[in-house]
């Protein structure tokens, strides 16, 4: 037998012969070696050998016999972090934190040289929150956080709570555990992308050694159900089964094999016999709408039937022919965005299990388990409570995860066959069968007066849901919400389609169909504005919308939505302000080098129109601290943070002396789900009110208790003032617990009313014309997000989501051949932002405090990345002349409208 | 990623201990490219490393780079002061859209041997004109200069089992003056258009290497610096529209456009 050195500790064991290290250090439960490509590009699993870096994913692990490997988990020295973890620790240098270990085993490695050129030396390294600068702040040993002080938790930079576990290799993702007996389940995927299923022979994959079973759609429950997660769920069409006898998109899971080992699951899929019978195929969204198209669905929920027509939404308030006629300028253009997908760095997977206690019980990574939960039961046909679904830690989100695609299937093989079943996408699968953000086309047509007053806005969108419809018609529905809202007109007209093709189904995705239409939208107004010779910012000022005002798109009745606070005005104003005043940066030296600035805003109702529902539990523990349950999802969005500090605030303690369980049908009360800007303003109320009713029960618990007068209570950190007299809260608590008094209180809040939100994108860049190459070379951002509950961490999700934005505007790029198969399903040919293409961006708080949002705040994780597309293209016409329409603009999409100096 | 079909590994001290080739086995260098896509037609993996080869070689002809060379070996490698074109070593280097981590790892010959457009030690080897010593699974070795060796997108001439032994670049293409422009559609990312001029001292014998835009690396030669307009002559004649290499890296039309462009930057920066 080999020896191996891991982290000092020697093992005897020999590596499969196939075998990388990444997973060989993982099979010995070093857990903190993680997978976020499994191919070399993301960093996430270095490791170092012999004191050098390596990616583990591309090391035979043979290689590693006789050396010395260093994981996460060995860096720190005696229980001492290292002094890159602290400082990834004071600046607070990753959000979900998938990707620290890998980074941290990389920077520690760096010479001064490579520290100085992050750009070079970083390209191996992905993050997709953090937009890298708070990484930076890391290695420039800046620290970000303020300390937990009693009193002082509302407003504070405080660090998030799972920080050392982190940064240790302790914390546990969803895959970071060792099952005993675990089968692990593959599926074969389709190859075409519109097929029926005539015959599947599983003879040869069931003698496959170590393969347990094959399921088909002969084998499964026929419930038709939709992926996709909401509160309501008719808002998504019941389109799905666990498995069809119909494939529609290249990518769709055809069949099931669980085995002893992936390796056996994977080879009996590869041995599955399947017989297409090859349907003609559509992929575009407008050639589906054309008579004689392919039908995908020929169901009832689809609008008319015979259609692939899955949503049309459409409305108008005034006239807008007579808004039109009444318009000095009008410009009309067709603009098109694209399909990108999250690229979260924990992919998607679950295990399942049947407890001790008899119920079936789902680890997963989700944004929403308590749905998930539900649609199990309702696909199963068993009772809600008998199902048991939890995430521990989230390893990124953005959308990707308001979806159940891994839990179904798990949680139906370990009901076959009595063991635990896991089952871990590849970051292919993630391209090719996750889902993406929706590609919309959107037409919008825009009228405005001389002075600039806008008279009319029609806007047809025809959105690609691909192959089945979750959030179809609730992203169409926010394409056609606040970006035409966002402006008063008394004109104002929309025609919106979500049409099904044979394409990977699209999903939800961090501003969540509003991005598509405050793109057109966006750089229409910056073209109007053109024509008029007015200032794009004059321009916006004079249009957007203020109290007082109808916050309404195309239909006349009234929304929830209204104004708690406002700060649109002031973005505008810092942003013009910033870029005016420039930053020192040079646009680079050469002739062909063109410069130009563009700004662009976005609005945001704050959660969706439809239900969303949370609950918080909270109870006093006999020490004196508290316990806070909320079902809330931490993927990196910093919720556990910010719950912490709401009540800590109403209570007056430390964030630290509330301890926190969330995201679990059994130990936390039910919430709809993290997603749809819900975290602050949904599940933090349900905690505001919760803390609130604690503090009430305590206060008039010590009145009772005291017999001083009610008034005369109150709350001082970790005791009661009564009166004179000061009662510490664990004898109160004993106090209680001699009547069966319980110090535990619950509440649950609601979404409505919702409050308004902004957010202004400024850019200054330079674009090369005959290269195409752009250098942002100035970035500020403004955010109207009411009172910050945490600083720190609003900045960081502003810093990464503007990040997010850049990445659709400039680089990310799915590309399908004509037969729907994606090309690119990597991430080294399917690029997302590195720290190289990521500016550094200014972030600047509108100082609005919120009537409606808990404690002042308002969402601030979803809408910043809206206006920064637009922004760019903005900037990109500014620069050129040249009206750029058509996401992402890459220098081969660019250079040919170019004009270079001869 | 794990290899789930390979069911053993060979650790040869020598190539004669592989004994014959079959279908399912496969060379192993580095590994950072076999490790990074399921290999479902590989069974069994034959450990070059154990060959022991040396890295790096200087001689009076010139250097001779063995195919298990790694790249960090060649971007640490300070060759002798006449050899001017070391320099592009780190340049090309630099233009890999790999982290350093992978230098580590990942082999010359392995770059070479995968023939992708934008393979870097393609573009660098091929620039300074070099020669690769191939092993056939049967007969003697053979030469192929680079240039020759890449035949297409992810194809070049090695024949079943064959190995690259090892590259020879020559010294007095190691002595010439050069220039390198790059292009990316994102920062530091893939090569859209990798292109390496060099040149003698008295302004003979300019060399130009199109990679990347093209699918194989392409030799434009002359006998002195040429004008701008032979340049661009001497490129339509050879290159016409449709030998560009279109892929999500850069459109082919893209790739014509700049390859006209940075070809003219490297021929002034040499003239």
């Amino acid at each position: 037998m080999s020896k191996y050195d891991v982290n000092g500790r020697v093992y005897t064991i020999e590596p499969r012969p196939g075998q990388c290290l990444r997973t060989f250090l993982r099979d010995l439960e070093v857990f903190g070696v993680k997978k976020g490509c499994d191919a070399g590009d993301c960093g996430a699993c270095t490791v170092h050998i012999d004191g050098k870096p390596f990616h583990s994913c591309l090391v035979p692990a043979f290689r590693g016999e006789g050396r010395k490997i260093t994981t996460i988990e060995g860096l720190a020295r005696d229980g001492v972090m290292h002094p890159m973890q602290k400082a990834f620790h004071d600046a607070q240098a990753f959000q979900c934190g998938y990707c620290a270990a890998g980074m941290i085993m990389t920077t520690v490695t760096l010479t001064e040289a490579q520290k100085a050129d992050l750009p070079h030396t970083l390209k191996g390294n992905l993050c997709r929150c953090t937009g890298y600068r708070s990484i930076v702040d890391a290695l420039n040993g800046k620290c970000n956080i303020e300390p937990d002080v009693a009193g002082n938790a509302l407003g504070a930079s405080l660090p998030n709570p799972f920080t050392d576990a982190i940064l240790t290799g302790k914390a546990h993702y969803t895959m970071d555990v060792a099952v005993e007996g675990l089968l692990h389940l593959k599926v074969l995927r389709s190859p075409h992308a519109h097929a029926r299923i005539r015959k599947i022979d599983k003879t040869k994959a069931l003698a496959v050694p170590g393969v347990a079973a094959v399921y088909t759609w002969e084998d499964v429950p026929g419930r038709k159900f939709s992926s996709a997660l909401h509160e309501d769920h008719l808002v998504d069409p019941d389109d799905i089964t666990l498995l069809d006898r119909v494939a529609r998109f290249v990518g769709q899971r055809i069949a099931a094999v669980v085995a002893e080992s992936e390796g056996a699951a994977e080879a009996g899929c590869r041995a599955l016999d399947v017989e297409y019978e090859i349907l003609p195929a559509v992929f575009d969204p407008v050639a589906a709408m054309a008579p004689g198209a392919p039908i995908l669905h020929d169901k009832d929920e689809v609008v008319g039937g015979g259609t692939n027509i899955f949503c049309n939404l459409q409305g108008e308030i005034g006239n807008v022919a007579k808004g039109f006629a009444e318009a000095d300028a009008v410009h009309e253009q067709t603009y098109s965005t694209t399909r990108v997908q999250h690229v979260h760095l924990e992919t998607h997977g679950s295990i399942a299990w049947k407890g001790d206690d008899d119920r079936w019980h789902v680890r997963t990574s989700s944004q929403g388990p308590f749905v998930v939960q539900k649609k199990l039961a309702h696909i199963m046909g068993i009772p809600i409570r008998d199902i048991h679904v939890f995430t521990e830690r989230v390893g990124g989100g953005f959308g990707g995860k308001q979806e159940m695609v891994s839990e179904d299937l798990v949680l139906f093989a370990t009901m076959k066959l009595g063991r635990p079943v896991k089952w871990e996408w590849t970051r292919e699968e993630e391209f090719i069968a996750a889902t993406t953000r929706h590609q919309m086309t959107t037409t919008v047509k825009i009228g405005a007066k001389k002075d600039g007053t806008l008279t009319a806005l029609d806007v047809r969108v025809v959105s690609n849901t691909g192959a089945y419809g979750g959030h179809g018609s609730e992203t169409l529905a926010a394409a056609m919400s606040a970006p035409l809202a966002a402006y008063r007109c008394l004109n104002k007209k929309g025609d919106g389609y979500a049409n099904y093709t044979n394409m990977t189904p699209a999903g939800g995705f961090r501003g969540y169909g509003a991005s598509q239409t405050t793109f057109a939208i966006e750089s229409a107004i910056d073209e109007l504005a053109r024509k008029l010779g007015i200032d794009p910012f004059v321009m916006r000022r004079k249009n957007v919308v203020k109290p007082g005002d109808n916050v309404e798109s195309i239909w006349k009745e009234a929304s929830d939505a209204s104004f708690g606070s406002y700060g649109i005005a002031q973005c505008l104003d810092i942003v013009e302000r910033e870029l005016a005043r420039g930053n020192g940066v040079e646009k680079p030296a050469g002739d062909n080098w063109r410069e130009g600035t563009g700004a662009a805003l976005a609005m945001l109702e704050c959660g969706p129109p439809t239900e969303h529902r949370s609950g918080a539990a909270m109870e006093l523990l006999p020490d004196g601290t508290y316990h806070l349950a909320c079902g809330s999802s931490e993927m990196g969005n910093g919720i556990s943070t910010a719950h912490k500090q709401i009540a800590a605030s109403i209570l007056g303690v430390r964030a630290s002396d509330i301890a926190l369980s969330n995201a679990d049908t059994d130990k936390t009360p039910y919430d709809t789900g993290t997603y749809a800007s819900t975290g602050t303003v949904v599940a933090g109320k349900a905690v505001h009110l919760t803390a609130q009713a604690m503090r009430d029960d305590i206060l008039d618990f010590a009145s009772r208790h005291t017999g001083a007068a009610r008034d005369q209570c109150r709350l001082d950190n970790d005791a009661v003032i009564c009166g004179n007299k000061r009662v510490m809260l664990s004898e109160l608590h004993a106090a209680g617990t001699r009547i069966d008094h319980r110090f535990e209180v619950r509440q649950k809040s609601y979404l409505s009313p919702r409050t308004i939100a902004f957010n202004v994108h400024g850019v200054r860049l330079a674009v090369h014309a005959i290269t195409g190459e752009i250098r942002v070379l100035h970035s500020v951002h403004a955010a109207d997000i009411g009172k910050p509950i945490n600083p720190m961490q609003c900045r960081g999700q502003l810093d990464g989501a503007v990040a997010m934005g850049y990445g659709w505007a400039l680089i990310e790029n799915m590309v399908h051949d004509d037969q729907g198969h994606m090309v690119n399903p990597q991430l080294r040919n399917c690029r997302i932002p590195t720290f190289a293409d990521t500016p550094h961006t200014d972030i600047f708080f509108a100082d609005t405090t919120d009537s409606i949002g808990p404690l002042g705040a308002k969402s601030q994780g979803e809408c910043a990345i809206n206006p920064v597309a637009p922004a760019v293209a903005n900037a990109l016409a500014n620069a050129t002349g040249v009206r750029f329409t058509d996401l992402p603009f890459t220098p081969d999409r660019l250079y040919a409208r170019l004009t270079p100096r001869s | 990623m794990n290899l789930n079909t390979v069911g053993e590994i060979k650790r040869p001290a020598s190539v004669e201990e592989v004994g014959p080739w079959r279908d399912g086995y496969s060379w192993l260098a580095g590994g950072t490219w076999l490790f990074s896509e399921p290999q479902i037609a590989v069974d069994t993996l034959i450990d070059l490393p154990s060959l022991g080869w040396t890295p790096l070689t200087v001689g009076e002809s010139g250097l001779e780079i063995a195919a298990t060379c790694r790249i960090v070996n060649l971007h640490d490698f300070k060759g002798p002061a006449g050899w001017r074109a070391v320099p592009l070593f780190r340049q090309c280097i630099d233009a890999f859209l790999m982290s350093f981590k992978i230098w580590n790892a990942a082999t010359v010959g392995g770059n070479i041997v995968m023939s992708l457009p934008a393979g870097a030690m393609i573009s660098l080897t091929a620039a300074l004109e070099g020669v690769c010593t191939l092993w056939p699974r049967d007969g003697k070795p053979r030469q192929v200069p680079v240039v020759d060796f890449v035949t297409g997108n992810h194809q070049n001439v090695l024949q079943k089992g064959e190995l690259l032994r090892s590259i020879h670049l020559p010294a007095s293409a190691l002595s010439k003056r050069h220039a390198m422009r790059q292009v990316s559609l994102t920062h530091l990312g893939r090569s859209a258009a990798l292109i390496v001029g060099t040149v003698g001292d008295r302004g003979e014998d300019f060399l130009l290497t199109v990679s990347a835009a093209t699918p194989k690396p392409v030799h434009l030669r002359f006998s002195k610096l040429p004008s701008a307009a032979e340049l661009r002559k001497a490129i339509d004649d050879k290159l016409s529209p449709d030998a560009y290499f279109q892929d999500v890296h850069g459109s082919a039309p893209y790739k014509r456009h700049v390859t006209y462009y940075l070809a003219e930057q490297i021929r002034t920066e040499l003239a």
